[in-house]
């Protein structure tokens, strides 16, 4: 969800509410400490990973962040968003499918009665540094 | 804006309230301010005495077997330079959950609640499906029986926290600013204030957004989505993430049915398509209808 308030980005990013906008002040705090610790100032690449079930818009994310890295030690690093397909298991034949959006019934025996198996994730996966 | 401090940046962000008091927020924000010092200072090696600044300029006086000497130098360190051809590439495989901090804090709060016996309800939904009505006639009817404990989310004002107020029963407003959910750190702050009592039914009433607030575990024991036969049968489908991370659905205004579109089978299919675990109840808060078995739900989750 965007609410903007601003009548410009810069000034938006203070005052507008997205929970995407939470994430990517998470993950740069993560990538701060992670700089600290590793006693480097530079963060070439990170690679995140959303799955399509996690509650967060990928594009939302992408947009947040580059509103939020400025100043901080994500500034000029790549920043990669690996998508991760929604994936269910049948409770009734066991059968795994794809399930993007929640309510996709299990193609084989059309029963709703099913576990999601991946798509949840919210993951920063690796950093490069140098 | 803060009366003590003076702060209005909307970044300074949440702020806690109780009904009549009058300044409840926390003083921990930052402020845009830096301090620059430079010093000086003394200290003392054995017998010796010197002092020097913090800039590496230092004259310093020592003696070897009788004889004195003084030698004064000054260095300062201008421009290493050094040119690095190559580059040091490292790759750190991580696998970090984003939301670790606020689950970690929720597992905190979790962990207390069960400790001081404190069910925990999460009450989701849109702005302006009836959850703070829900409240106002739950408290009301069975206080009596149950004990009751409230925190309020909203962007700003008290106006809920005041209609709880009303049923005298302890409350705590959280305004979260520019914020669009409650998080676990939030309620561990308003729990510290809100003191709730051992054996007791601690309602959290998030802010009105059916989107933000899904992500957020806030340590409750069961999450309630509600909504009003007024919205759209389909907003499980719409808003399939908050369906799914709920345990009980109410749907309320039931007493409009009449009036409206709103077909309640169907958005009770939609829903289970979501969460077959999904249990549901069916009531008007404002006439009572269907009350009676939300309210045997709390007690029997009270025990």
């Amino acid at each position: 969800m965007i609410c903007w308030q601003g009548n410009n980005y810069r000034e938006s990013v203070k005052i507008y509410s997205m929970h995407e906008l939470s994430i990517a002040t998470s993950i740069i705090e993560f990538a701060e400490e992670f700089a600290t610790e590793h006693k480097t100032e530079k963060i070439k690449r990170i690679e995140l990973e959303v799955g399509q079930l996690s509650g967060v818009v990928t594009e939302s994310l992408k947009f947040a962040l580059e509103l939020a890295v400025k100043d901080t030690v994500l500034e000029s690093t790549e920043i990669i968003i690996n998508e991760v397909t929604g994936k269910s298991i049948c409770n009734n034949c066991n059968k795994e499918f794809e399930n993007p959006d929640w309510y996709t019934p299990c193609p084989a025996c059309q029963s709703i009665d099913s576990e999601i198996v991946s798509g949840k994730e919210l993951h920063i996966k690796s950093i490069i540094t140098g | 804006m803060c009366d003590t401090c003076g702060c209005n940046d909307p970044n300074a962000g949440v702020s806690y309230h109780k009904p009549g008091e009058e300044h409840t927020h926390e003083h921990s924000h930052e402020h845009g301010h830096e301090h620059h010092y430079s010093h000086e200072h003394e200290h003392h090696h054995g017998d010796e005495h010197h002092s020097h600044h913090h800039e590496h300029s230092y004259s310093h006086e020592h003696s070897h077997d009788g004889h004195t000497h003084n030698h004064d130098h000054n260095h300062e360190h201008t421009d290493h330079s050094y040119q690095h051809e190559h580059t040091h590439e490292k790759e750190f495989k991580i696998e970090h959950d984003i939301l670790n901090k606020n689950n970690m804090l929720a597992e905190r709060n979790r962990g207390y609640f069960e400790a001081k016996k404190i069910k925990a309800i999460n009450l989701v939904s849109s702005p302006g499906s009836g959850k703070t009505t829900l409240l106002e006639k739950t408290i009301a009817a069975q206080k009596d029986k149950l004990s009751f404990f409230v925190i309020e989310g909203d962007q700003q004002t008290m106006n809920d926290a005041d209609r709880i107020h009303a049923t005298r029963v302890p409350v705590i407003q959280i305004n979260t600013g520019s914020g669009c959910h409650l998080d676990a750190e939030m309620i561990n702050k308003a729990v510290k204030q809100l003191d709730v009592s051992d054996n007791s039914i601690l309602l959290i009433e998030n802010v009105g957004n059916l989107v933000c607030p899904a992500m957020f575990d806030l340590g409750e024991s069961h999450r309630v989505v509600v909504i009003s036969v007024t919205e759209g049968d389909d907003k499980p489908l719409k808003y399939p993430h908050m369906f799914h991370s709920s345990d009980i659905c109410i749907i309320n205004k039931t007493d409009l049915l009449p009036y409206v579109d709103f077909n309640v089978e169907k958005a009770k299919e939609y829903a289970l398509r979501i969460n077959h675990h999904l249990e549901f109840f069916e009531l008007s808060a404002k006439t009572g209808q269907g009350m009676d078995a939300w309210y045997a739900w709390l007690k029997k989750n009270m025990g």
